[in-house]
């Protein structure tokens, strides 16, 4: 049998090894004569590999197992100290303050095909629902029937929609919106936007000119610009929300299709090298399914054993 | 693509480059900057464990150590064992496959299959064959009618029934092209869950009812370690017979694609490489290999220069060389033709040498003064473009004013267009280019050369035109 059959083989049940693996490992390790003892290289690298298959990435897998190691581990066991690990993670990101300015404009960005404007149309339903009055702006005018996507989302929604032609400058549709959302009092005013591969310089400093119209139609517009990662994106999540920051200003992440086997573990690669909060996680594709993070929820699941 | 990739690999194995005797300690620290780089890059944990196994062994191998070049002799074992992991097979569609041939396109939500259905139409038009298009995205809102845009923009027919039944949708399409006499039929399908019984059975009945020859998996390059198992599950529930790798023309390294490969066993047939139409390729994992070990990309560059040039302009041209009738309209035309290329970026990085992007990021060819070049020549009058002599002093003023320049502007294009036919009319005599500019370089001249004078030179010629930032 060549190397790559064994391989293939050996991987075929990877993920139901590696929690299999990590449970046996941190039961031998919590074992209660054991707890005062130094962590053995073995349960490290078990650690190891889960977290980096979970995207976590190399930094933050890093930071955790060296604090997992230090850690006096009286009478703690493993899988606490890893979960309060991630959380403190998480905790270490301050939240980004609320500006009191009305409207509100949100911007929503992200590379192509993370779901940016399922985003926008459970966001909107979930702003009405709670009893506010949104409106949506169709300011991808790049993709081909993009508008008419957010169009069925905004009507699911019973919200207002503003839209422009395929191909108009989407910074002046989103100076319309405003304008438009202003008029009829409608706030906060959600902005969807194309997808943008960060390496495209001239559709990055389109995303700066949008902010910067924005900002002539209603004074510190954009007040939110959050990021929409998808959950099965690798360390390239990570270069995409240091670039959609150092250009548009991420103020928190989305983090979408959540449903599936992944668990975005880039998240807390993120949240530990950059410091940038995730606001919400996309759970399915009902019109409901987008909730508020909870990094608690979220550890939790990260050690679920059914994934 | 991989560009980072490919830096940390390059450095890697650059470092082992300045021993003259390699220890096992050399080899070692240049192991360990690889293994982070597959890490970084989302290969999977286990792949990469076994790939620096494999290249341990036999790079620590006496016969290597002792080698002459053992510098070298590591850098084949790593190209080696890399082919191993993108897999032998040279991408593209099945071999055989029954008239109508059927693609169907699968994978998770906005990986980007319908995008592909529409380049891979276009791809397979330049096949010289006849696809028809169906979208059985009946979920995504107004999926079918994006389809039906691209379909428009590509000239490619979309069959579009009333019925909203996927299965109905697909079958339509099939007996569709049978009558009317499409040769392959591309089913576009909605994006789904691995783990979605529901849509996975529809899949399979879709499957059923149209018998693809080829299904192809989208995946997006961006993609983390979950992707062996999504596409794992599609494999084992539907079977996959490619892998369409999109979105590769951002930094995504794709490591999680290739653990896809050595992993699942399904080979990569395409990448999408931009958000052109043209944007797909057919994959070769020599040349991806290559590419990462830094040894360029000749053969990919000389194909998208063929698909660019149309063979009549450049013999045309190659006429009018010879007889030194090179005008500002011919030169307008290769600034064209370049730019149908593709982004500047990725055709440079092609070329063997200048695949470390670090060093191209400060010394990049600026598009838009090859934009404000083309306005330059295009602000000149038929008259003036036919026979730059006649160009004086207030014609200058008069095609800065309309292009929105400045007379500077419009003397260096001037002059440099001067050098450049000097030098092209003694290529076109047959001289040897390297004897006519000092310290030129004049790489293997692809087919219809004469339609990128000089790709790698320095001075003179378009690339002395554009300013590097």
């Amino acid at each position: 049998m060549g190397f790559l059959d064994r391989l293939r083989e050996g991987l075929s049940r990877t993920k139901q090894q590696i929690v299999e693996r990590f449970e046996q490992i941190v039961r031998e390790a919590d074992a209660p004569e054991r707890r005062t003892t130094e962590i053995n290289p073995d349960t490290v690298e078990a650690l190891e590999e889960l977290l980096l298959s979970a995207d976590v990435g190399v930094p933050a897998t890093e930071r955790i197992v060296t604090a997992v190691r230090a850690r006096a581990r009286a009478g703690q066991g493993l899988r606490d100290l890893v979960k309060q690990e991630i959380l403190s993670i998480f905790e270490s990101v301050e939240p980004v303050p609320q500006p009191t300015a009305r409207p509100h404009v949100v911007l929503i960005v992200g590379v192509n095909g993370t779901g940016k404007t399922t985003t926008v149309g459970k966001l909107a339903n979930a702003l009405k629902a709670s009893g506010k009055d949104p409106l949506v702006c169709a300011a991808d005018t790049f993709r081909a029937a993009a508008v008419e996507q957010l169009a069925v989302w905004a009507e699911r929604a019973h919200v207002d929609l503003v839209r422009a032609k395929e191909g108009s400058d989407p910074a002046s549709v989103v100076f319309d919106a405003i304008q438009v959302g202003k008029a009829r009092g409608r706030d906060p005013i959600l902005i969807d936007t194309a997808g943008r591969l960060h390496t495209r310089v001239n559709l990055m400093s389109e995303l700066d000119k949008i902010r910067r119209v924005a900002a002539r139609a209603a004074e510190g517009a954009p007040h939110e610009v959050l990021l929409v990662l998808d959950a099965t994106v690798g360390q390239n999540g990570l270069t995409q929300a240091r670039e959609f920051t150092s250009v548009a200003g991420v103020t928190g992440i989305v983090l979408t299709k959540l449903d599936g086997t992944a668990k975005g573990g880039v998240a807390v690669a993120i949240a530990h090298d950059l410091k940038v909060p995730i606001r919400y996680v996309g759970v399915g594709e009902g019109i409901d399914d987008l909730i508020p993070f909870s990094a608690r929820d979220y550890v939790d699941a990260l050690f679920q054993a059914s994934w | 693509m991989f560009e980072s990739f490919s830096t940390r690999i390059q450095g890697a194995l650059q470092s082992l480059r300045g021993e003259v005797r390699l220890t096992p300690d050399h080899i070692e620290a240049a192991l360990r900057e690889i293994r982070l780089a597959l890490l970084e890059a989302d290969v999977n944990f286990k792949v990469v464990s076994a790939f620096i196994d494999r290249v341990r062994d036999r790079a620590m191998d006496q016969a290597v150590l002792k080698s002459l070049s053992p510098a070298q002799q590591v850098t084949k074992v790593v190209r080696d064992e890399l082919l191993a992991l993108f897999g032998d097979a040279e991408g593209g569609l099945r071999k055989d496959a029954p008239t109508p041939r059927v693609i169907l396109l699968l994978g998770l939500q906005g990986s980007g299959k319908t995008t592909t259905s529409g380049k891979l139409g276009k791809w397979l038009t330049r096949q010289g064959r006849h696809p028809l298009m169906v979208s059985t995205d009946v979920r995504r809102p107004a999926a079918i009618e994006q389809l039906a845009v691209l379909g428009t923009k590509a000239d490619i027919r979309v069959y579009s029934p009333e019925t909203m039944d996927p299965v109905a949708r697909a079958a339509g399409a099939l007996a569709e092209a049978k009558a009317k006499g499409f040769d392959t039929v591309i089913v576009d399908t909605a994006g789904r869950l691995h783990i979605d019984d529901d849509l996975m059975n529809e899949l399979q009945a879709i499957k059923d009812a149209v018998r693809p020859t080829d299904l192809l998996y989208v995946a997006d390059a961006m993609t983390g370690n979950d992707a062996i198992k999504s596409a794992g599950e599609f494999n084992r529930r539907i079977g996959v017979t490619g892998v369409v790798l999109t979105k590769l023309d951002g930094d995504a390294r794709g490591g999680a694609a290739l653990s896809v490969v050595s992993v699942v066993g399904v080979p990569i047939a395409f990448v999408g490489s931009g958000e052109r139409l043209e944007d797909l390729e057919l994959f070769h994992p020599d040349r991806i290999v290559s590419r990462l070990l830094g040894m360029g990309d000749v053969l990919s560059l000389i194909e998208k220069a063929e698909q660019a040039i149309d063979q009549n302009d450049a013999e045309e041209l190659e006429e009018r060389l010879r007889k030194n009738q090179f005008t500002l309209d011919d030169f307008r035309n290769q600034l064209k033709t370049l730019k149908r290329m593709g982004p500047l970026e990725s055709v440079l990085g092609m070329i063997p040498g200048l695949g470390n992007m670090k060093q191209l990021a400060e010394n990049k060819p600026d598009e838009k003064q090859m934009g404000r070049i083309e306005a330059i020549i295009s602000s000149m009058t038929a008259g003036e473009r036919r026979d730059h002599t006649v160009i004086n002093g207030s014609r200058r003023k008069r095609i800065a004013k309309g292009s929105g320049t400045t007379v500077e502007d419009v003397n260096r294009l001037l002059k440099q267009f001067t050098e450049m036919r000097r030098v092209l009319q003694m290529i076109g005599q047959g001289a040897r280019p390297a004897a006519a500019v000092k310290g030129m370089r004049q790489p293997a001249m692809p087919q219809g050369g004469f339609a990128m004078p000089g790709k790698k030179r320095k001075k003179g010629g378009p690339w002395g035109l554009i300013k590097t930032r």
